[in-house]
């Protein structure tokens, strides 16, 4: 089984907590409820993975706080990282 | 039912959980000597520094505060100053400043002296009377509130966000609402929190320190070139192996960091490196870079008695003065470096285990470590002592 853990239930990314090929299922903990994601792409262990559409623009929200913002439309089960979510503060 | 906690309570009420003998050269230019006087001698420790000469304004006095407030640490029963002579900073000075709070402080001097082998053989003496001396008081029981916990990360990776540093904020949190203090530190790490943690300041002139001192860092980072990575800028502090981590930003990468100085508890004042806190209790930050040897240090000085470090790949840091209880949440660092961790808390992610009952065993721990349980770079014999240097070099 292929491990995934949200920080905060505002969250609209979790962290995958082991290597994981497209296609393949994530087992999300850290809800109330278990929350099953398939994956649209690699992700490595320690990245994390959209659990939601997130249309561009959007912010990319962990531990219930925005960490950045969508620079392209990220579909549910993409791998969310420095390619699709930018900075606001770097960008200052 | 929480343990008994037992300290030092030295001359200026102060508590401290170890109980040294410090040898402090007064300039780098001694370093050999002073590690020499200490040498097997019981209870007695050198710290090894690269300033006290040639250095200028605020570069000098941030040096001299550093080297005051260590001697000054409730861990440090006596202590005995090392001068060369010619040196910028004057030990007789020193030594005044540290014997106002009542401890036992001696200071020699080796030119005076006549070299190395008579200021060694004069400085052992010194020390030996001292650490018997010390030797003699025996810890009383303190209440939970005489800690001062420094919390601190370095060597980091997607663990210690997740893991570690919620469960050293929750023991930070434990601290603080037990009349205890804690120290925040890292500057370089909260960059991007700021609404949040401004939200935690007890009064709006905290609030305006902290913007300002990170603003500060911000513009000094960015005086230099910027980092990039495949083309893409990343100032401020987040790395290729952050990146390589999993971090995408450095908002997410601060985050992740400032959950180690807790959730609810007020964040009650800002102090500069190495200054001493006050004696409000709560949460503390003090104004540092994220560099570990000299963040700790800096927490030491400023008046931490103990210190949580959280380490995703593990790192093997220790302090001369203060306990460095190293924390980490991923169970392969647990076994590949558990030579230099203490704790282990990858159950967390490993079998899910709760942050709050992982805290509960770490808060045991921290208990354990202050009644003198040995922390592995202390069994190790690590010293790392390093001083935030913000001028020139004369």
């Amino acid at each position: 089984m292929k491990r995934g853990l949200i920080m905060n239930k505002l969250d609209n990314v979790a962290t995958v907590l082991d290597d994981v090929a497209a296609g393949e299922t994530v087992t999300i903990r850290g809800l109330p409820s278990i929350v099953e994601i398939s994956t649209l792409e690699e992700i490595p262990r320690g990245h994390k993975i959209a659990l939601v559409d997130i249309p561009v623009g959007m912010d990319v929200v962990k531990y219930g706080f925005p960490i950045g913002y969508a620079l392209t439309d990220i579909l549910k089960g993409s791998y969310v990282h420095v390619h699709n979510v930018g900075s606001k503060r770097t960008e200052e | 039912m929480m343990k008994t906690l037992y300290g030092y309570r030295r001359p200026d009420g102060k508590v401290g959980f170890r109980n040294w003998t410090l040898v402090m050269p007064a300039v780098a230019c001694v370093n050999h000597i002073a590690a020499l006087i200490a040498k097997d001698i019981p209870g007695a420790v050198a710290v090894h520094h690269e300033v006290g000469c040639a250095q200028i304004g605020a570069d000098y006095r941030q040096s001299l505060r550093t080297l005051l407030n260590t001697g000054l640490n409730p861990n440090v029963g006596a202590v005995l100053l090392v001068g060369l002579g010619c040196e910028r900073v004057d030990p007789r000075e020193l030594a005044e400043e540290i014997a106002a709070s009542g401890k036992k402080v001696e200071f020699i001097v080796t030119q005076e002296l006549g070299g190395t082998n008579a200021t060694i053989e004069a400085g052992r003496k010194i020390v030996t009377d001292m650490s018997e001396q010390l030797a003699k008081i025996h810890p009383e029981e303190v209440p939970l509130s005489s800690i001062v916990l420094g919390v601190e990360c370095g060597a980091s990776d997607f663990s210690s966000s997740l893991s570690s540093n919620p469960v050293v904020g929750y023991v930070a949190d434990t601290i603080c609402a037990n009349g205890g203090r804690a120290v925040l530190s890292e500057t370089t790490e909260v960059i991007g929190t700021e609404e949040i943690l401004t939200k935690r300041c007890a009064s709006p002139e905290t609030a305006t320190k902290l913007v300002d001192r990170i603003k500060r860092m911000v513009e000094y980072s960015r005086s230099e070139d910027r980092d990039d990575i495949e083309g893409v800028a990343v100032p401020n502090n987040i790395s290729p192996g952050n990146v390589r981590g999993g971090l995408t930003t450095i908002e997410e990468k601060s985050l992740g960091a400032i959950s180690k100085g807790g959730y609810f508890c007020p964040i009650v004042g800002v102090v500069e490196y190495a200054e001493l806190i006050g004696d409000r209790p709560g949460l503390w930050f003090m104004d540092s870079p994220g560099y570990d040897p000299e963040c700790t240090t800096g927490l030491m000085a400023c008046g931490s008695t103990l210190v949580l470090f959280t380490t995703g790949l593990g790192t093997p840091l220790g302090n001369p003065v203060t306990p460095i209880i190293k924390v980490t949440g991923n169970r392969v660092t647990a076994v590949r470096m558990r030579d230099d961790i203490d704790i282990d808390v990858s159950a967390v992610l490993e079998d899910g285990v709760s942050l709050e009952s992982e805290a509960a065993v770490m808060l045991d721990t921290l208990i354990d470590v202050a009644n003198g349980k040995q922390t592995r770079s202390e069994a190790l014999g690590y010293r790392d002592f390093g001083i935030t240097r913000i001028g020139p070099r004369l």
